[in-house]
């Protein structure tokens, strides 16, 4: 099976999730991802580098399980950019690439000599994508982010939450993830210009633009109707958002922190439901309109009868009945006893060459004719040297001896 | 030129694709939404323009449906199924969120249409993948997140409490984000080639994808990640993140002070607002401030005074926000080199001078309601192929005229 990117050339500076995660997409597409990194400080740009969690007891630079999540199928390379070696090096690696990729702070790269004027005097046609928290334009463009600051300030924080509480927030970088997923696309619609025009472009992107975008509905409310969501009642976003749906929420299962998402949808469902509780207080809840003023009063009714019940048993009974349901999964659940997720085979197995056989995400995508394809773990710290400077600039294994013993590489 | 300028894409309404939709129709594509007669069920999702309820009235729907041309087809009779037909000769993206086998049985499926069209892309976006019978068992975002992974990781330290699943449906925006990223890597691919191809997303697969550490954690060390207040889950307990500054509203207050730069803007933050004499400790902050070689948190349990030096931080920070407002405590710290955020509500984030700096307020003529909408702008900046709405969404069987007309 050919590869739907192959042909494409990436000179990398990514890192983390932000970045990583997007051009760790195009290299599972068959894309040559040529990650730079820092020889002085052992590529802890990235400062998942040598981070947790650790497959074994051995730890190092090269042995980070999330580094190697992020990085699988990169080629990766040292530069250390403080010589003028390592910056003509640089210069021949963007001459041969079709974008050049990054997600530092704004200004990092146009410090080291490598701003998009630069850039477009080495390569005319060259892709720039920058990713940073606020961009490099407007009043907070100086300003650092990581993912929950991203969260927080693009309103994504502030509407995770139960009533009475403070902001519960996203657990994880969701803003990482996801601008990483908006890098992807800004790089990709970038190269598809320059297929059609020939032009390259440089791409300014802010994951807290694309944060507050996820609020779509939410700004127009404000924006039409002037409507705010914080209010003095309060967020429960476990409840319906748009359509008028009860019960709608996450109740307790038998066993400890056991939970089972629960939507019904209408009166069918309701009456489905009913029918499967078979308890008196259903009855005052036949009404629609019952329901929903009464939405606290049902979900403490709905927590009396599920907690005696088993999660996946819930699940399965109510599905039967066609009403919307799920146990939440924890980690173990839906990685290793979900079949949905193992027939689509999600979690492939890799070989890291320190590591050894780990497995990693997949994408939740299949192509019929160009399929993604995990071959790799991650790079090791300047594990292509060689391949990439002598295959790619037509150096002699000699020249990068030299390159290695004069700290250049 | 907008990127995709020229590239036609044909979407089979529905609420858990019309974000997809959206991005590439932003981006210059045509994006022709196909509708059953009465319309697709999301025109009747509320927040409604001045609260009246009406089929060309919804937000929600105006928001995900804006720059496409809408038509309305009955797939269910030979006319409707012939129109569609005809609509696929003409288009390189057929964009679904159809039961796993309707349109198999229509004979409008892929095998059928890659020879109406050759080089068509066929993206289905469904709960489970093409393949899996789950995908045709009702869902909704709340039970897709549940199955997916991301409320498990999301919630509060008080495990009593009920795990939470984030608004305004990132589920579906989830599923919607790999549905585009494929597209786009499809395109790249047909280009020269001129091979097409069908592309299976699984929504909940997706979500299983956009977890970070929960899954990671499993997979690499079999360690599972506990919910924490307003912070990354983790396998172990992490110190609290969230701060309550004097105006009621929230701060992020992300990594806590490490380094002498820190600690040196800090104490002279406290010394701008006033608060250094009621802060004795300030005089580990200066000690911070004056640290030599690495400060190791790392001994932070053995050493008396780089355990002194980091409450102090953690501290002098609590007594600021407790003085100012978010937004003072954000922009200060931000200057003193801290990441820290503001807690925004949406509309408050909309109204920041950032953003509207950056353009994200965007004008759309309504000549419908007479009037002109503000709409959330840009999530990217290409400058040579600019994102733009470039028309409200459209009306019910709006453009019927116009697209079959063209063709007869």
């Amino acid at each position: 099976m050919t590869s739907a990117l192959s042909g494409f050339r990436i000179c990398d500076f990514t890192g983390q999730l932000a970045g990583a995660g997007a051009t760790r997409w195009l290299a599972t597409f068959g894309a040559e991802v040529i990650r730079i990194e820092d020889p002085v400080n052992e590529g802890r740009w990235d400062i998942l580098r040598g981070g947790s969690p650790f497959k074994d007891e051995r730890r190092g630079i090269d042995l980070g399980g999330a580094f190697n999540n992020h990085n699988p199928n990169k080629l990766g390379i040292t530069l250390n950019l403080r010589t003028e070696k390592a910056k003509e090096i640089l210069r021949e690696i963007i001459r041969e690439s079709d974008a050049v990729t990054e997600n530092f702070a704004a200004g990092v790269l146009e410090k080291w000599g490598f701003g998009y004027e630069s850039l477009k005097q080495i390569k005319p046609d060259i892709v720039y994508v920058s990713n940073c928290g606020f961009g490099h334009r407007g009043p907070y463009s100086r300003f650092k982010t990581w993912g929950p600051i991203v969260q927080a300030v693009s309103g994504l924080t502030f509407s995770s939450a139960l009533p009475g509480m403070p902001p519960a927030g996203w657990g994880y970088s969701y803003m990482d993830h996801t601008g990483g997923y908006y890098m992807a696309m800004a790089i990709m619609l970038a190269l598809i210009h320059r297929q059609r025009t020939g032009e390259g472009q440089w791409v300014d992107l802010a994951c807290t633009d694309a944060g507050l975008s996820l609020n779509g509905p939410a700004l127009l409310d404000w924006t039409v109707n002037g409507r705010a969501m914080r209010t003095e009642q309060g967020i429960n976003s476990n409840r319906s958002q748009f359509e008028a749906m009860a019960p709608h929420g996450i109740y307790p299962a038998a066993g400890e922190d056991n939970w089972v998402a629960i939507s019904c949808r209408h009166d069918d469902d309701w009456r489905a439901l009913a029918a499967l509780i078979e308890e008196d207080w259903c009855s005052e809840f036949n009404d629609a309109s019952a329901r929903q003023g009464a939405q606290d009063k049902l979900d403490d009714c709905m927590k009396a009868w599920t907690s005696r019940h088993d999660k996946f048993d819930l699940e399965r009974r109510l599905r039967e009945q066609a009403i919307p349901a799920a146990a939440v999964q924890k980690p173990q659940e839906r990685i290793d006893r979900d079949p949905t997720t193992q027939a689509f085979g999600l979690w492939p197995q890799t070989h890291h060459t320190e590591i050894g056989d780990v497995r990693v995400d997949g994408n939740p995508v299949h192509f019929s004719e160009t399929d993604w394809k995990i071959d790799h773990g991650a790079p090791c710290l300047g594990e292509h040297n060689e391949k990439v400077l002598t295959e790619l600039l037509g150096m002699s294994v000699d020249e990068v001896r030299q390159l290695r013993e004069e700290g250049v590489i | 030129m907008s990127a995709l300028t020229g590239i036609r894409v044909i979407e089979l309404a529905s609420e858990r694709i019309s974000f997809a939709g959206k991005l590439l129709a932003d981006m210059g594509a045509d994006v022709i939404l196909v509708e059953p007669p009465g319309g697709d069920p999301s025109r009747r999702y509320p927040p409604f323009v001045d609260d009246e309820p009406g089929e060309n009235r919804s937000l929600y729907f105006m928001h995900y449906n804006t720059s496409k041309r809408g038509v309305v087809l009955d797939m269910n009779d030979a006319t409707g199924q012939e129109r569609f037909r005809e609509l696929i000769e003409g288009a390189d993206i057929l964009l679904e969120s159809e039961p796993t086998t309707r349109l198999g049985t229509l004979g409008l499926d892929y095998e059928n249409l890659r020879h109406i069209r050759p080089g068509l892309i066929h993206v289905a976006v469904t709960p489970y993948g093409r393949h899996e019978p789950l995908s045709d068992v009702p869902c909704t975002d709340l039970t897709l997140m549940a199955a997916g992974g991301p409320p498990w990781s999301c919630g509060y330290d008080d495990h009593s409490l009920p795990p939470v699943r984030g608004w305004g449906n990132q589920g579906y925006n989830t599923g919607c984000h790999y549905a585009v990223m494929s597209i786009l890597t499809a395109l790249l691919h047909r280009h020269g080639s001129g091979i097409g191809q069908f592309i299976d997303v699984s929504i909940t697969a997706a979500l299983n994808v956009t977890t970070e550490a929960a899954s990671y954690s499993w997979l690499v060390a079999q360690e599972t990640v506990q919910r924490q207040t307003g912070r990354h889950a983790a396998t172990q307990q992490t110190g609290e993140t969230q701060m309550q500054c004097a105006d009621g509203r929230y701060v992020n207050t992300g990594v806590p002070p490490r380094f002498p730069r820190e600690f040196a803007n800090l104490h002279a933050w406290l010394t701008e607002v006033g608060l250094v004499d009621e802060f004795p400790e300030a005089v580990f902050l200066e000690m911070g401030a004056n640290w030599e070689g690495p400060f190791d948190l790392s001994r932070i349990a053995t050493d008396d005074t780089i355990r002194a030096i980091f409450i102090a931080g953690r501290e002098a920070l609590q007594l600021i926000a407790s003085r100012v407002s978010a937004l003072e405590f954000f922009t200060g710290c931000q200057r003193a080199g801290l990441s820290v955020g503001v807690i925004y509500s949406p509309e408050e984030a909309f109204e920041d001078e950032h953003f509207i700096a950056r353009g994200f307020h965007v004008d759309v003529l309504h000549e419908d309601l007479g009037r002109t909408i503000t709409y959330p702008g840009a999530p990217y900046q290409l400058p040579a192929s600019p994102w733009q709405i470039s028309r409200r969404a459209p009306h019910l069987g709006e453009h019927n005229d116009e697209i079959f007309q063209s063709r007869e």
